[in-house]
């Protein structure tokens, strides 16, 4: 199988502007004749679901939470970033592009990154004129800060409340398109499984959460926006509810998977307290700016962090990394934190843990300053630890939070299979192997608002009069697949709860598979996995009926599905003889210990595709080629 | 620590509930309360019983799905959602009773589920700017004042969660419409919409079933998102100089 990204010729600064001079369009009066299918209502799936509607196509979009402005996205903190130069400090659309391809390790595509970089200032306009209360200046202006190490101010931001705001912009938008009847939206319903027609997705069979009933939706074309996989490590920084279910039946169905092991740990979240814990909070990495990491110098230090003066402390990252220090981007600061931790150096339950430090910047800036900066932050650290920030430092250590991996998709954001999209954290495009902060929600609102409207009309303008239906054979096959599937979990009638499976799971694949990988452990790993499936299927406690609301039979369709993907995850971390962005392999690194890349050898997106249950998923590559830049170590030292 | 919850059951909308007594046993005092009932359920499911059914996803008190009363408080007691609640706050051995919103406009599903489509609802009615992808002036050419920024973000920040009108003893939802309609009128791409907006959503709500505000700020006492009942000042105000405009142009 040969992969063609489908990138535009000509020079990197004029791809995106030849795609869009020589791009099909699809005339108004037939754009009503195509329904489309957006799962997700995300960043992604909202801005994707509200713009399709607005251009008239007829939408129909699916979430599992019981409204479309609670999806994950919600959560996010930190802000967006976009090459606007407002703060007239040299940034430019290259410099965005290159920070984020350095950012990633040289494992994106440079077409990709560039268009990325391209329509990020477009989104901020977007955005103000939905009303987005971003951060002001004074005179009026727009404020921006510096975030995740970037080296100008091109990040913007509504408080520590980025993420819900730009998704309730989103979602004002898609709530005017549902008022005007060219959006159905369908909350608390689930896609358990795509329908493919000739090859081509047509269709998905949904499960509604309420009433257990399955239905099936036929469409011209399917968008997913389902978001990321960071819950297969069951503790994560990730929404409970955030799960891969809908890219891995896509899998099954034919659909490449790229990249699975480029995972990403955040270096500042509150440490695990206990295994009753059910997720992990992420402290913004804003923190990170008037923050100083620290551990002991000694092993096993009891004391209280006050007590231990100040030449007995490690500024470890200020020390490694001199012109970064603090700043260091997440996979180089988390793995830093790993190491202190193994040393026998980490602090607070368990020794994992490292101090994160205001005394400092309070001195320097005083309480008040800080307390503007960073209030609700401190209070949200209190609340949940009990401890206060400002008078003893706080407690950090990486968590997962972020999959660059995901569907592979081509430069229209299409998958493999004809009429399959695939938006947002879903697929795995502009990442490579590592993100940079604030760059996700750049990515998702690229994606819908700005890239798909775009190239949709690529594909659709083959499929006049192909209009499927859900009567069609392909579709009661896949229905009567879901519901045997779910008719398995129900009659299982073991005596372990879910959740206990998935904690096993999530504790085997940070260990194995986290921070630091091996052959040895990923091979470990690949042997436990098929064990821990098998007892899965055997002794799962699933209560209650299909035909209402039952949360286990959710939660366990989402775990069996996670623990297929963990082993694709770590099949793949195995393959990658390399250490690139949050894919660190013991066996490659330099003499200082930092990531060794091997670009000869693995200058490749890695896509796995299915062959089947109890067969090897099969290795396709696409090769990586830089034409603009070269590939520079990264160093941040 | 132990609890002893009394916790509300119902198979459905048209079943009939009823309290339920369950231990709660060697709970950490740093689970949060979320957790504790993960725990029990936990514990009900390796006895083959049904878990209790309740709603949370972020568990950071952003995304405001969660919703339960607890202890007669609406998302509970202290700042933020239900999930937000840690069970250091309570003693051990104290009774604790948890049930659903009840709110007519807010249908129950199961136990301490129900059905806030509601706002969702109301939002459609008129709660956005109209404008469409791609059409959007620079960013910078608009100035808004730190000030107006910052008031319309304090309203902004709503997770319609729907405590407020758990809360109200009218059942009224106008601290959420509030906070909408001072969001978007504070800004000036929210003018050429104001008065519309105002009008639809205050009949979107009336039509939804939510009662009227008679001052009790009971809403604002709850919110987790600590909106401000001036905000309902504000909607009244809109709403009237909606309603004389339309006057005037008839
Ligand atoms: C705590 C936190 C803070 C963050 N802060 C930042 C930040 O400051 N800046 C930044 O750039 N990025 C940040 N990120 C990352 C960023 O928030 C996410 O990558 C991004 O929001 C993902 O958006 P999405 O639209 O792809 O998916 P999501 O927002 O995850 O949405 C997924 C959607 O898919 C639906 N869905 C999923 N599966 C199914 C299914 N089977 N059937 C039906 N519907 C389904 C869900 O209901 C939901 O609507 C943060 C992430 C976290 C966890
Ligand atoms: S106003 Fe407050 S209580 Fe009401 S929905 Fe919004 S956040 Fe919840
Ligand atoms: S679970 Fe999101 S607000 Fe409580």
């Amino acid at each position: 199988m040969i992969l063609d990204a489908k990138i535009p010729p000509g020079p990197l600064q004029s791809k995106w502007q030849h795609f869009k001079e020589n791009a099909k369009l699809i005339n108004p009066a037939n754009k009503r004749k195509f329904n489309i299918i957006v799962v997700g209502s995300g960043l992604a799936g909202s801005s994707a679901a509200a713009t399709l509607a607005e251009q008239g196509y007829q939408v129909d979009c699916f979430c599992f939470q019981d409204s479309p402005r609670r999806a994950h996205s919600i959560a996010a903190q930190g802000g967006i970033n976009a090459a606007k130069n407002y703060q007239n400090d040299g940034d430019s659309v290259w410099r965005l592009f290159y920070d984020t391809l350095k950012g990633g390790d040289f494992r994106a595509r440079e077409a990709n990154v560039y268009r990325l970089a391209e329509v990020s200032a477009s989104i901020i306009d977007q955005c103000v004129s939905q009303g987005v209360p971003f951060a002001r200046e004074y005179g009026g202006e727009l404020a921006n800060r510096s975030f995740g190490g970037a080296q100008v101010s091109r990040t913007f931001y509504a408080r520590g409340q980025t993420g819900q705001q730009l998704l309730l912009g989103a979602y004002s938008s898609l709530s005017h398109q549902i008022k005007s009847g060219r959006v159905t939206m369908h909350p608390h319903s689930e896609m358990l499984d795509l329908v493919l027609i000739d090859g081509h997705a047509k269709g998905i069979i949904v499960r509604n959460l309420i009433t257990g009933e399955i239905k099936r939706h036929a469409a011209a074309a399917v968008v997913l926006c389902t978001g990321g996989y960071s819950n297969a490590y069951y503790l994560s920084t990730n929404a409970r509810g955030c799960n891969a279910t809908a890219i891995w039946r896509a899998y099954k169905k034919g659909a490449l998977f790229a990249n699975p092991c480029y995972t990403q740990i955040h270096p500042t979240c509150i440490p695990v307290a206990g295994s009753y814990q059910s997720k992990l909070t992420l402290m913004s990495e804003s923190l990170r700016n008037d923050g100083r990491v620290w551990v002991p110098k000694k092993k096993g230090d009891q004391r209280p962090p006050q007590a231990i003066p100040e030449e007995e402390r490690d500024y470890y990252l200020e020390r490694k990394y001199p012109s970064y220090g603090n700043l260091a981007p997440r996979d180089i600061s988390s793995r830093s934190a790993k190491e202190v931790c193994d040393e026998g150096r980490g602090v607070g339950p368990g020794g994992l843990g490292v101090y994160l430090d205001f005394q400092d910047a309070i001195a320097r800036l005083g309480r008040p300053a800080i307390q503007e900066r960073y209030g609700n932050l401190f209070e949200m650290y209190e609340n949940i630890t009990g401890e206060n920030a400002y008078e003893r430092p706080m407690r950090i250590f990486p968590a997962l939070h972020y999959t660059m991996g995901g569907l592979w998709v081509d430069y229209h954001l299409m998958s493999n299979l004809p009429g399959l999209y695939v938006l947002g954290e879903a697929n795995f495009s502009d990442h490579g192997a590592n993100r940079l902060g604030a760059s996700a929600l750049m990515q998702g609102l690229a994606d819908g608002y700005f890239i798909l409207p775009y190239t949709m009309g690529e594909y659709l303008s083959t499929q006049f009069g192909k209009k499927p239906t859900t009567d069609r054979p392909e579709f009661e096959q896949a229905e009567t697949a879901v519901r045997a599937k779910l008719t398995q979990l129900l009659e299982i009638g073991g005596t372990t709860p879910v959740n206990e499976f998935h904690r096993e799971l999530g504790l085997l694949l940070w260990e194995k598979c986290g921070m630091a990988r091996s052959e040895t452990s990923l091979k470990e790993a690949l042997v436990e996995l098929p064990k821990l499936r098998e007892r899965f299927w055997k002794e799962v406690a699933i209560p209650g009926r299909g035909a209402a609301l039952n949360q286990s039979l959710e939660a366990a369709g989402r775990v069996a599905d996670f623990i297929e993907l963990g082993e694709l995850l770590c099949r793949d971390a195995l393959t990658r003889e390399e250490s690139c962005g949050g894919h660190f392999r013991l066996e490659h690194q330099t003499e200082e210990g930092e990531a060794l890349r091997h670009d000869e050898t693995f200058s490749y997106v890695h896509a796995w595709q299915y062959q089947g249950e109890g067969v090897a998923p099969q290795l396709v590559k696409e090769p990586l080629d830089y034409e603009f830049v070269s590939r520079s170590t990264r160093s941040y030292k | 620590m132990n609890f002893h919850l009394r916790l509300w059951r119902q198979e459905g909308p048209s079943a009939k509930g009823g309290f339920e007594e369950i231990e709660a046993r060697d709970i950490p005092a740093e689970a949060s309360f979320l957790e504790m009932l993960d725990i029990v359920n936990n514990r009900l499911i390796k006895e083959g019983r049904e878990p209790v059914a309740f709603e949370s996803d972020c568990r950071e008190g952003i995304c405001g799905t969660c919703s339960m009363v607890i202890n007669g408080i609406p998302q509970g007691p202290g700042r933020g959602a239900a999930c937000q609640v840690y069970m250091r706050t309570f003693r051990d051995g104290d009774s604790i009773t948890v049930e659903p919103f009840r709110v007519a406009a807010f249908p129950l599903v199961k136990d301490l589920v129900v059905n806030r489509s509601a706002y969702d609802r109301i939002i459609q009615s008129g709660g956005f700017i109209t404008e469409h992808t791609g059409g959007a002036p620079d960013a910078a050419a608009m100035l808004i004042g730190k000030r107006e920024a910052d008031r319309a973000m304090d309203a902004a920040a709503c997770i319609g969660c729907g405590a407020c009108a758990a809360a109200c003893p009218n059942s009224s939802a106008m601290l959420f419409v509030g906070a909408k309609v001072t969001h978007l009128s504070l800004l000036p791409q929210g003018q050429p919409e104001r008065s519309g907006r105002a009008l639809n959503m205050v009949r979107a709500m009336d039509e939804e079933g939510f009662g009227n505000c008679s001052n009790y700020y009971a809403c604002e006492a709850v919110c987790p998102a600590n909106i401000s009942a001036s905000v309902i000042a504000t909607l009244n105000r809109e709403f009237v100089a909606a309603v004389i405009k339309v006057e005037v142009a008839n």
